[in-house]
């Protein structure tokens, strides 16, 4: 079993990681918009349209703000129903809502998190950035707009995701609905009107904290803490299907395996379910300590990884075609490790917060929460490699960090990297960066010398795909 | 082939009509059964006083036990029996949509309609006097003793009992109304798959709700009614006052009884339709001849009944999505032979569902280009020919028109249905006399021949009454497509795991013909929904039972077209480029490879 003791240590203050190649991860010494390096360049480049030019700095006073109006709204409820009852209820609700999106969401203190929610688009080189101030942006290297979407109806966002198999898509979690915009990629509005957004909402379904789309793009399932029932979305004909069980009350996160087979739905309590979506029957997995906390999915959807609230362990569950009881098996121990760094120690490990899978499971990324009150226990990425033959196991491949004195908050593997993974960070300064892992992929056949890929040259790529064909001629 | 299909068609429709009964009884029985702990709720609901509950319940008991409570539970298992009857002979899987108010009249003042609001209505005295005695008390017995004014005793009407009846027949007569209006008996399929219990179990809720208001708005309605007409000159207690109808407990016994009533209705038609729509599993080919005509490929071939096309369609998206094994059946050659057949039934029938659609739209556009103007005639031929050369034998109408038994509906209602587009008049018929066509045809009420045969003057006159909205001819054209997103389902989940699947290259031969009639199809809709109203959405009514889907389904099948050939794009990439198709057609296509559709 791998632990964090196996990990190379943490780099010293000032350095930022910046990919992974010939098997190591390497650094920088300066910040990344400074950068002159011109290997570096040319090495993170290559990647289409360089993703760096993405790279979104959303303004500090934002974050500021948003924190004052909630202290301001704590403040204000703590003269308790003296002054203003009806109102007093109604902050209540607001505080609660808030608190409750701000507990089940896979963000590091989303509260105050500038970037809420982080999606790329399952096909292009497209991502939408929901900002702490209700608004979405979606960048796309293609295009020089930027649409910017608002609604009234887009309070607290908490998860966004687009639809696979669709260029427009895209479902928002809100804290009183569900929205489901759509963003012709060709247009130049920078403004979309809310009339190109649906709205699904269900009486007792609210505030919503996760979704998830299933991988054919039919249907969108939704959560919300404060309902035990998981609504299954048909979004074109706006019908929703709640599917309850009882116990757990309330779910809390969702997702869908990529093959399409099962979804995961943990619930606040110490309780988590695997629905199988042919017949929507599910399997009971409770937990012994706490509540699962977050889980991701192999690509081929047979092993779920997850972590459950108050342990520092990660487990796997296998799902075969033959049925049976099994238990959950720890595959990695994360518990809390102290490095020597030039720095001083630091102690890395503890609670994670979230979990995320590169498409071609090879790479999987955890975000440990870290303690913000001791400066010597950030929040880190880790980052494992995966094997599944002959056993499936995890080995260490490093800690990804950012510029200092800031620490990841939500962090997304690119969908279709063709060369390797390309890892997504949200920064607490609002910076997003992206970050290729640079290997050959076992599962997809190669050819040349092993180690990491030859620097592809963008503009044959083209001409190769051209030359091949699948189609014979028919004669008939 | 074909032909040996048709010969079979009287013998499958009767295996077909026998399943459907299958169901339809199982349905029904489910529903007696259920009948006992509803009716002993509503005995203890409509008994129950907060200042005596003891006695209330031991008077519930023995009620329970008596003969006449035994009586009058067999008459409402024979009800519910029957309600699951007029269930099985009047659903359909084709919504029948009313473009305009006075073809929603004509489906009022139906002869099919009349016999059902006059079953209902008389189920509904039945079950209202089962109440009566249930409730007890007053409402017991439909005449009193009373003295007249030389003190002789004498037979009264007892017109609480009455006023119980009367609301009896008017709930079950607007309950047949309404069940018109908002095409109660139209069966829906759902997205999600679940099993029967817990679709049933998710559903009860709203079934109570729906019942619950329901009930109200009738019980409302009636009492107006009642203060109006009802004046009985025999009476004890004369009702039509204010005062008199302003009864809390009356008022409470009507609203109880009407909603046990809608209650044990509803509950019915729900178990119907959970039977009804329960996935089958066709198998997709068998060793043996005998039993040909029950795989999937024949069966989707076949027109007739319509639930088993359906069935079939809902099969074969399942399968072409979750089953690798029976996707293995459908790539496979024929022993001996080698020839696909399993797979050119399929995308034959589906590819020729898909091309009559795209028609269907053209023709619709073509008539609202030339104002909706005499234009029907020439494009209901054009569709004939271009049905018939898509491979489909023609339609049996003699057969399909001819009301056979009691179950005939499974054959009346299917094949007209889609196919008489809802706006061109269907002149192949040996009945083509309008009057005639009239009675036999409810679906064409949608069609222009309202408007054709009519002066210019009359139209104008009265625009409100024979004016379609387009809203619901979109709703209209687009009534049956449920089939076609389950085609275009299965097609592109068929095409998509062919790329690792197919062994012998089956699909391949297909692709260029699919991806020209998804992308037609695609060009079809886009045109439709750039017309005023296409894609406004519909109001939605939340508490009611019946269906809404239909409203909806255009804008699924939108949904379902891109992102069924965003499945082929995407697995298949740019080895798409060596696909032989019109350059219009390329250019869609191209623009799908790049993500901007």
């Amino acid at each position: 079993m791998c632990s964090l003791a196996l990990f190379p240590p943490p780099l010293p203050s000032g350095q930022t990681t910046l990919c992974e190649s010939n098997n190591e991860l390497l650094r920088c010494a300066v910040l990344l918009e400074q950068m002159s390096c011109s290997y570096i360049y040319q090495l993170m480049s290559f990647y289409i349209n360089s993703p760096l030019s993405c790279a979104v700095v959303v303004p500090k006073w934002l974050s500021v703000s948003s924190g004052c109006t909630l202290a301001l709204l704590r403040w204000f409820s703590s003269f308790h129903g003296s002054l203003f009852p009806h109102l007093t209820v109604t902050i209540h609700l607001i505080i609660r809502c808030f608190d409750m999106l701000a507990e089940f969401s896979q963000v590091l203190n989303w509260s105050d998190c500038v970037v809420r929610a982080f999606a790329w688009h399952p096909h292009t080189d497209k991502f939408a950035v929901a900002l702490l101030d209700d608004s979405i942006k979606i960048y796309n290297p293609k295009s020089a707009t930027t649409p910017t979407l608002k609604h009234r109806l887009q309070r607290s966002v908490a998860a966004v995701q687009w639809k696979p198999l669709c260029a427009t898509a895209l479902a928002v979690a809100c804290q009183n609905c569900l929205l489901v915009w759509h963003v012709d990629p060709c247009s130049l509005s920078t403004r979309p009107s809310s009339g190109c957004a649906q709205v699904l909402s269900h009486p007792g379904h609210s505030p919503i904290t996760s979704i998830a789309w299933s991988p054919s793009g039919s249907l969108l399932v939704s959560a919300s803490p404060m309902d035990t029932a998981m609504m299954v979305w048909d979004v074109a004909s706006e019908s929703g299907v709640p599917l309850q069980r009882v116990g757990g009350g309330g779910v809390t996160f969702l997702s869908w395996s990529p093959d399409g087979s099962h979804v995961l739905a943990s619930t606040p309590s110490a309780l988590f379910r695997v629905w199988e979506t042919r017949m929507w029957t599910c399997e009971r997995w409770p937990c012994v300590k706490g509540r699962c906390q977050s889980g991701c999915w192999s690509p081929d959807g047979s092993r779920l990884l997850f972590t459950v609230q108050g342990e520092t362990v990660i487990y796997a569950l296998t799902f075969t075609d033959t049925p049976g009881s099994q238990a959950a098996a720890v595959v990695a121990d994360l518990s809390e490790t102290t490095f020597n760094t030039p720095d001083g120690d630091i102690i890395v490990g503890g609670e994670i917060q979230s979990l995320a899978w590169d498409p071609t499971g090879e790479r999987l990324a955890v975000l440990l929460k870290g303690d913000p009150q001791a400066a010597d226990r950030p929040a880190i990425i880790a980052v494992f490699k995966t094997r599944t033959n002959p056993i499936f196991e995890l080995l260490p491949c490093g800690f990804v960090q950012g510029e200092p004195g800031t620490e990841p908050r939500l962090m997304q593997f690119h969908p279709n990297f063709q060369h390797g993974a390309l890892l997504t960070v949200c920064w607490s300064s609002g910076r997003i960066t992206h970050m290729p892992f640079y290997f050959l992929s076992a599962g997809v056949p190669h050819f040349g010398l092993s180690g990491s890929p030859s620097l592809p040259r963008p503009q044959e790529r083209p001409a190769d795909f051209a030359k091949q064909s699948l189609f014979t001629e028919l004669m008939s | 082939e074909t032909r040996t299909t048709f010969n079979r068609g009287p013998q499958r429709s009767f295996e077909c009509m026998w399943r459907d009964m299958g169901n339809a009884v199982a349905s029904i029985a489910w529903a007696v059964l259920l009948l006992p702990p509803i009716t002993a709720v509503f005995v203890i609901i409509s008994r129950f006083s907060l200042l005596h509950p003891i006695q209330a319940v031991s008077e519930c008991l023995s009620f329970l036990t008596s003969a006449s409570a035994i009586f009058s539970f067999i008459l409402l298992c024979g009800v519910i029996i029957m309600v699951g009857f007029l269930n099985l002979e009047y659903y359909t899987v084709i919504p029948t949509i009313a473009c305009s108010k006075i073809a929603l009249l004509g489906q009022l003042l139906h002869p099919r309609q009349f016999v059902n609001s006059l079953g209902h209505c008389i189920m509904g005295i039945i079950v209202a006097w089962c109440c009566a005695i249930t409730v007890g008390g007053r409402y017991e017995t439909i005449a009193d003793p009373c003295a007249q004014g030389d003190g002789s005793p004498q037979m009264c009407l007892n017109e609480y009992h009455l006023i119980l009846l009367l609301a009896g027949a008017f709930v079950g007569f607007s309950h047949s109304l309404l069940g018109v209006i908002y095409n109660m008996n139209y069966v829906s399929f759902h997205t999600v798959q679940q099993y029967k219990y817990l679709r049933f179990k998710g559903s009860l809720s709203l079934v109570l709700k729906c019942s619950a208001t329901q009930a109200l708005y009738s019980v409302r309605n009636y009492i107006v009614v009642y203060f109006f007409l009802g004046k009985w000159s025999l009476s004890v207690h004369p009702l039509d006052s204010i005062a008199g109808l302003l009864d809390l407990s009356l008022l409470y016994h009507l609203w109880i009884s009407a909603s046990f009533l809608l209650f044990t209705w509803h509950l019915t038609l729900l178990l119907f339709r959970v039977f009804v729509t329960e996935v089958y599993s066709f198998p997709v080919q068998s060793s043996f001849t005998e039993d040909a005509h029950q795989c999937l490929p024949t069966v989707l071939t076949d027109k007739q009944p319509m639930i088993l096309k359906f069935l079939a369609l809902l099969d074969l998206a399942l399968l072409s999505q979750h089953s690798p094994s029976r996707r293995s059946e459908v790539f496979s050659l024929s022993q001996p032979g080698g020839h696909p057949h399993n797979w050119n039934a399929i995308s034959k029938e589906c590819l020729s569902l898909l091309a009559d659609l795209t028609q269907r739209l053209i023709a619709y556009h073509d008539t609202v280009a030339t104002n909706g103007r005499a234009k029907s005639l020439s494009t209901g031929s054009e569709r004939k020919t271009s049905s018939e050369s898509s491979g489909m034998f023609p339609r049996p109408t003699l057969l399909m028109k001819t009301p056979a038994s009691v179950f005939a509906r499974s054959i009346v209602g299917c094949p007209q249905s889609p196919l008489t587009a809802p706006f061109t008049p269907d002149l192949d018929s040996p009945f083509a006399s309008p009057a005639l066509r009239r009675l036999t045809a409810p679906m064409d009420q949608c069609s222009p021949w309202f408007g054709t045969v009519q002066s210019p003057h009359i139209m104008r006159r009265v625009p409100k009454l024979w004016s379609t909205s387009t809203g619901e001819k979109s709703q209209a054209l687009f009534a049956d497509s449920q089939a076609h997103i389950w085609a275009l389902e299965g097609l592109s989940y068929l095409v998509q795991s062919s790329f690792s699947e197919d062994q012998f290259g089956v699909v391949q031969t297909a692709l260029p013909s699919i991806l020209s009639c998804m992308l037609g199809l695609q060009e079809a809709v886009d045109r439709h929904f750039k017309l005023p109203h296409a894609s406004s959405k519909p109001v939605r009514s939340a508490s009611s039972m019946g269906d809404s889907t239909h409203k909806t389904l255009r804008f699924a099948l939108r949904a379902t077209l891109k992102t069924s050939i965003y499945r082929i794009t995407t697995t298949f990439g740019n080895h798409l480029n060596a696909v032989k198709m019109s350059a219009e057609h390329r250019k869609r296509l191209q623009q799908f490879l790049e993500y901007k559709e």
